[in-house]
């Protein structure tokens, strides 16, 4: 067996990560309906549209009887004194007509624009919410895809589809009225009609809704795999690997394309039998009609009047194909969007949260029982963290050392709720982290992560993430604890604009700007994972000199792979087994403790240095 | 380069409001991207018109039928004939049914060359941005080239999927039409075409706003792209940080001007269709009363105005779907801008023409004369001399922003230097194929990035073929085997996005077994110890003693414990190469390396 990228993007976890419905049946339109408290700002300006569409197309119908009247009247009379103000009123229902028409169109324009604008800000705004937990799982792509193409799916249904299926409804009830009037029998036909249409709507809606959501998770497969082939472009160049990668990409396309071409296949179906369904009505009638009328039971002005309706019935029938095919893929979206909007934001602020007692001689954080299991993992798994006790009193440092994978980076994340703990509970200052509101929490809890974040900022903003209103001395004072003053050297300063958008920075660069922004603002708990890993010796002689003096004050759980980081601290930590093994000075566990001599020993080096 | 290039590629991606000479040129662009897009699909397209040809003589049919049937068949019937009748009705049926089938041929076709022109484009845009070199990507953002195969896309999607039937059927009834006229009576249909003058006026107009505004929507949905995207991947950094209100409200702003621009343009449209609506109807208006007195005055036949206007009011109705079409082409177009745009880039570190074949690299790096800066004007490496025998371990040390790294992407061909040449074998990288390459140098970074996807296929990278032992093989190398193991699927175990199932240190090792399994001739590895714990870098150590025999091999790295394997060190500053020799001639020296040994031999406590 091989092993290709191209079975990766149908490994479970990927489907799992699409989101596809799972036991919901397809057929149903409440998703479609759970839209209209965003819509319902705009409803009276959506049916003042169909209203104005309604009132062009009966312009557009006098057109043809002024017309008559010229050609009946001062034409066939030869006298043009009639001609004028027949020409005007030509003119003027033209204009109208027209007129009409952009007024029905510039109604909804701004409107149904805001809506969508409201709906992926809600969608953005839900997604900065939402636990860690959920972004674990789904993919960024089928996020995307929601974000972008789904909310254009559901605009422009609002925008057309929406009105056309009220303008063409009630043209069609009011055609078939205009029909039973003129010849009830010659109605009836057209009456008739709407049951087949209705049945094949129903299955066609079965069909087609499945289709367009695969589609639209299709979609969102291939956004995921746009976005790893450019974030992995480096490996994939190292590896020389993009072919590789591009035959993935090839077989998703394929995978949509065929989708597509089922979608149209459908269409194209139901499309024949609504244009056919008509065609057969008007036969018939044609055939009930001239009967009618050879038997003297219709006059033949009232057949002629009969089939000019019926045949502008005939646009209405028609688009409902589109309408229909538009509306399914509407709900497709809508469904799509509110799956992710439906998911539970599990880290929230409590309804009365506590305050932390004010700050002085505080920042005492205690792990009490505490225990952790990812949410997907299997129960015979074992949890990732399991009991672990510890207690860091307000000013000490204590460092966390760990094989890895032994669940270091796992125990920083429950401090400020990134995840929560699955047993056992977290107090600051006797608090528990729960019954604080989050930013108070987040606030005292400042993080440098082991892979640092910059965001498309200036170095200023970057340092200032979670104090904006931080002074520039306070800034500098982080930058030259962090030995972060290479910034000077940017083009711009301060002001260099970092991130993605911005210049690359190395990963010894990144690292130290993330701890001048964790130390910025003297958090009560301070939370450093790795913080030294990517500095050359110099640097990292430095950086601790300056650490020394703020860790000195602040409470501080410092993750360390390396005995010189591990010197920081008062006391040092062995987590084994998610738990605490062991606990004492670095020279104590050295002595005592046979695994933390394995972890942090580098006799071997040295000893082969002398060899 | 010069001022008349500056359009070329993307640079001109975040103006909208372009020369009209560049804009012009970008316009021709992307209409020439569309032509070759089409070319292949020539004959599903003239079948297209045919079928469309076919429908629109069947949907003629019947009204003539229903004409037919009341002059004639009423008659008939009344003096006991129902044969014209019966023979109408059928005719009737069979015209409708013919038009509802080739409907549906034509939906059918329209969409196979829809998909099959997206399909094209994908590909395309996707193999274009793999091609194109990490100096690009790192300037251009991900987020744009994602906005480019999403949303992009879908406004050329639009195009081909319902723009093909507006512009088909459009134009053929106005065409036909158009001549009909002409034949029924000469100065009217002058008259009519007088009309066209006006059109060409408000159309010129909706062109030309039109194209701005779709620029702005393309660059603002890249923006909210751009910021989603970027959100998403550093989510823990703004949670923790709270910078979700900030973030709410940048995405705000991008998100309001993709709106505002989409709004402007739906009211542009929402003045041009009543412009042509209205032209329409006052031409129908001039006709009608012209044709009024020329009837009167004797110049021509009731009959034939009567025909002549029916087929005018045929001509304008189906302007409104040209009229979307056109909305829908202005739109693609300014897609297509960007993507042809971003198609057009040339790879700054492209596949030679024609390569030169080294099927056994042995390892013999030569870097002569090199020198290279990232920006014009700041030079990183100045004249770089540095030759490395085959199946030398060399250690590169430095302080930061010595130019390490530099000379590791140098010599795997991230970079191509400016002056000068690195040679593997004798040969230059830059002759070298992207096969061949890699079978001779691979690079590992600290950034060990991996796909989602399970361990073995992360890990099968290296070297796609490999067997899955093999594939076991390499991890139990480096020791990544036993964490493996642990997992809930061991091997099959899916990483997740980025790998977020593992561990950072995890994360390493699997990229260490994907390197090892690659099995190159040189083997870079920069920094990629960074995150691992005591014991597994010793694990990942002893695993490079033997697999880096017989290899060559660059290795970067802080702590120096990694030199000890190394033949030979190399100490850079500011560039240039300032010390050269053996681990314990250095140490021994008095130079930088032995102070930087000394002072690490201090960090070890
Ligand atoms: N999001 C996740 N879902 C499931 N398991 C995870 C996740 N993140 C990490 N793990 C697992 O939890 C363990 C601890 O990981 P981590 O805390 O990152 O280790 P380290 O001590 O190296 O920082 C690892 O075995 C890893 O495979
Ligand atoms: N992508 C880049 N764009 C611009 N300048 C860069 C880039 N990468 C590195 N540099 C600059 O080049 C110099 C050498 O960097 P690098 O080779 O990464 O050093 P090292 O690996 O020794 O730390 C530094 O001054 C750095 O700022
Ligand atoms: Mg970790
Ligand atoms: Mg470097």
């Amino acid at each position: 067996m091989t092993n290709t990228l191209t079975d990766i993007q149908e490994s479970p976890g990927t489907t799992h990560a699409s989101g596809r419905p799972g036991g919901r049946k397809p057929g149903s339109y409440t998703a479609l309906r759970r839209l209209w408290p965003a819509v319902k700002p705009i409803s009276w300006r959506l049916a003042g549209s169909a209203f104005f569409a309604l009132v062009a197309s009966v312009c557009g119908l006098v057109i043809p009887l002024i017309l008559q009247k010229i050609i009946d009247g001062p034409i066939t009379e030869k006298n043009l004194s009639g001609l004028w103000p027949l020409g005007i009123t030509l003119v003027l229902v033209g204009i109208l007509e027209g007129g009409l028409y952009g007024v029905r169109r510039i109604l909804v324009a701004r409107p149904c624009m805001r809506v969508e604008a409201k709906l992926r800000q809600n969608l953005y705004q839900r997604l900065q919410a939402l636990p860690v937990a959920f972004h674990d799982h789904y993919s960024s792509g089928q996020l995307l895809s929601r974000a972008i193409s789904d909310l254009n799916t559901i605009r422009m249904f609002l925008a057309f589809t929406a009105i056309f299926l009220m303008v063409n409804i009630s043209t069609f009830v009011i055609g078939v009225i205009i029909l039973l009037s003129l010849s009830w029998q010659l109605g009836l036909v057209f009456v008739v009609l709407a049951v087949p249409l209705i049945v094949l709507c129903l299955l066609f809606e079965v069909k087609y809704k499945v289709l367009a959501r695969r589609s639209q998770d299709q979609v969102g497969d291939l956004a995921t795999m746009v976005e790893e082939s450019v974030l992995g472009i480096r490996i994939l160049k190292a590896f020389g690997r993009s072919a590789h990668l591009g035959q993935a990409f090839r077989k998703q396309a394929m995978a949509l394309r065929a989708t597509e071409l089922k979608k149209v296949r459908v269409v194209g179906a139901l499309w024949a039998v609504i244009i056919a369904l008509p065609e057969i009505a008007i036969g018939v009638a044609l055939l009930l009609g001239v009967n009618q009328v050879a038997d003297g039971d219709l006059s033949a002005g009232a057949l002629v009047a009969f089939f000019f309706v019926a045949m502008m019935l005939r646009w209405p029938v028609d688009s409902l194909g589109w309408l229909l095919a538009s509306t399914n893929e509407t709900a497709a979206a809508a469904d799509r969007y509110f799956e992710v909007m439906d998911q539970p934001l599990t880290v929230t602020s409590p309804a009365v949260p506590v305050t932390l007692p004010p700050s002085a001689q505080a920042g005492r954080l205690v792990f009490e029982d505490v225990t952790f299991r990812f949410p997907d993992t299997a129960d015979e798994n074992k949890d990732a963290l399991a009991g672990l006790d510890l207690v860091l009193e307000p000013g000490r440092t204590v460092a966390v050392v760990g094989a890895t994978g032994s669940g270091k980076t796992t125990l920083t994340a429950l401090v400020n709720r990134l995840y929560d703990v699955t047993g056992g509970r977290i107090t600051i200052d006797g608090v528990d982290i729960r019954d604080l509101a989050l930013p108070d929490l987040r606030t005292a809890v400042s993080v440098a992560f082991e892979e640092p974040t910059l965001f498309s900022a200036s170095a200023a903003e970057n340092v200032r993430l979670g104090h904006p209103d931080a002074t520039d001395e306070d800034v500098r004072q982080a930058l030259s604890i962090a030995q972060a003053d290479f910034v000077d050297d940017l083009p711009w300063g301060l002001d260099t604009r970092l991130g993605e958008q911005g210049l690359s920075l190395s990963g010894g660069q990144r690292q130290r700007l993330a701890l001048a922004r964790a130390v910025l603002g003297h958090p009560r708990v301070l939370v450093l994972d790795d913080p030294l890993s990517a500095l050359d010796i110099h640097t990292e002689a430095a950086v601790e000199a300056a650490l020394r003096r703020v860790l000195t004050t602040t409470t501080t759980l410092l993750i360390a792979h390396r005995a010189s980081t591990v010197m920081l601290a008062e006391q040092v930590a062995l987590l084994k087994d998610g738990r605490i093994a062991a606990l004492g000075t670095h020279s104590q566990l050295m002595a005592e403790s046979a695994d933390y001599r394995d972890l942090l020993s580098s006799n071997a080096y040295t000893d082969q240095q002398e060899n | 380069m010069s001022t008349d290039q500056s359009w070329r590629g993307v640079a001109a991606e975040d103006t909208d409001e372009l020369e009209h000479a560049t804009g012009v040129k970008l316009q021709a662009r992307s209409r020439r991207l569309l032509r070759v897009l089409a070319r292949p699909h020539k004959r599903l397209l003239v079948l297209a018109l045919l079928v469309v040809i076919a429908d629109q003589v069947a949907a003629l049919a019947g009204p003539l039928l229903i004409a037919y049937a009341i002059d004639t068949a009423v008659p008939e019937l009344v003096d006991g004939n129902g044969r014209p009748l019966t023979w109408a009705i059928l005719g009737y049926l069979a015209a409708g049914l013919i038009s509802a089938l080739m409907r549906m041929a034509f939906t059918r076709l329209a969409g196979r060359i829809s998909q099959n022109i997206l399909l094209d484009l994908r590909k395309r845009v996707f193999d274009h941005s793999q091609e194109l070199s990490v100096s690009f990507h790192e300037k251009y953002t991900s987020g744009k080239v994602i906005s480019r195969m999403t949303s992009d896309l879908d406004a050329i999607s639009d195009l081909t999927e319902q723009g093909l039937d507006g512009l088909v059927t459009g134009a053929l009834s106005v065409v036909v039409v158009a001549g009909t006229l002409l034949v029924l009576d000469l100065p009217l249909g002058l008259a009519v075409l007088l009309g066209f003058i006006p059109l060409y006026g408000v159309t010129r107009w909706f062109q030309r706003r039109s194209i701005r505004i779709y620029r702005r929507t393309r660059r603002h949905i890249a923006a909210v792209i751009v910021q989603f995207t970027e959100t998403l991947n550093g989510l823990r950094a703004v949670q923790t940080f709270r910078r979700e209100s900030r973030n709410a409200k940048i995405f705000d702003e991008d998100n309001r001007a993709y709106a505002h621009a989409n709004g402007d343009v739906m009211v542009s449209f929402a003045m041009y269709t009543p412009a042509v609506r209205i032209i329409g109807n006052i031409s129908l208006a001039a006709v009608t009363v012209w044709g009024a007195v020329r009837v009167v005055n004797g110049q021509m036949e009731i009959g034939v105005l009567t025909a002549f206007l029916l087929y005018l009011r045929r001509m304008y109705d189906p302007m409104d779907e040209l009229a979307m079409f056109y909305n829908s082409f202005q739109s693609a177009t300014a897609a297509l801008e960007k993507i042809s745009g971003l198609l057009e880039e040339e790879p700054a570190v492209p596949e030679p023409k024609n390569p030169v074949a080294l099927p056994n690299p042995q390892g013999h790096v030569v870097a002569s004369g090199v020198d290279f800066s990232y920006t014009a004007g700041i030079e990183v490496l100045p004249t770089f001399d540095l030759e490395i025998p085959a199946g030398q371990t060399i250690a590169l040390v430095g302080a930061t922003g010595a130019g390490k790294s530099t000379v590791a992407k140098l010599i795997s061909r991230f970079y191509d230097p400016s002056h000068g040449s690195v040679t593997l074998d004798g040969v230059d990288l830059r002759d070298l194929s992207t096969t061949d390459l890699r079978r001779g140098v691979v690079m590992v970074t600290q950034e060990s990035f991996l796909f989602s996807g399970s361990v073995a296929d992360n890990i099968a990278l290296g070297r796609p073929e490999a067997t899955r032992e093999e594939i076991e093989l390499a991890a139990e190398e480096i020791g990544a085997a036993e964490f493996i193991h642990r997992l809930p699927d061991g091997f099959d175990t899916d990483v997740r996005k980025r790998g977020g199932r593992l561990s950072a240190g995890q994360r390493q090792l699997v990229a260490f077994a994907r390197a090892f399994l690659a099995d190159p001739a040189v083997l870079i590895l920069d920094e990629a110890t960074a995150s691992l714990d005591i014991p597994s870098e010793r694990a990942v150590q002893a695993a490079l003693r033997t697999v880096l025999d017989g290899r060559t091999a660059v290795i970067i790295a802080h702590r120096l414990s990694t030199v000890s394997i190394a033949d030979r060190v190399l100490v850079m500053e500011h560039g240039r190469v300032v010390e050269d020799g053996t681990p314990a001639e250095l140490i021994d020296g008095v130079g930088r390396f032995a102070d930087l040994h000394a002072a690490w031999r201090d960090s070890l406590v």
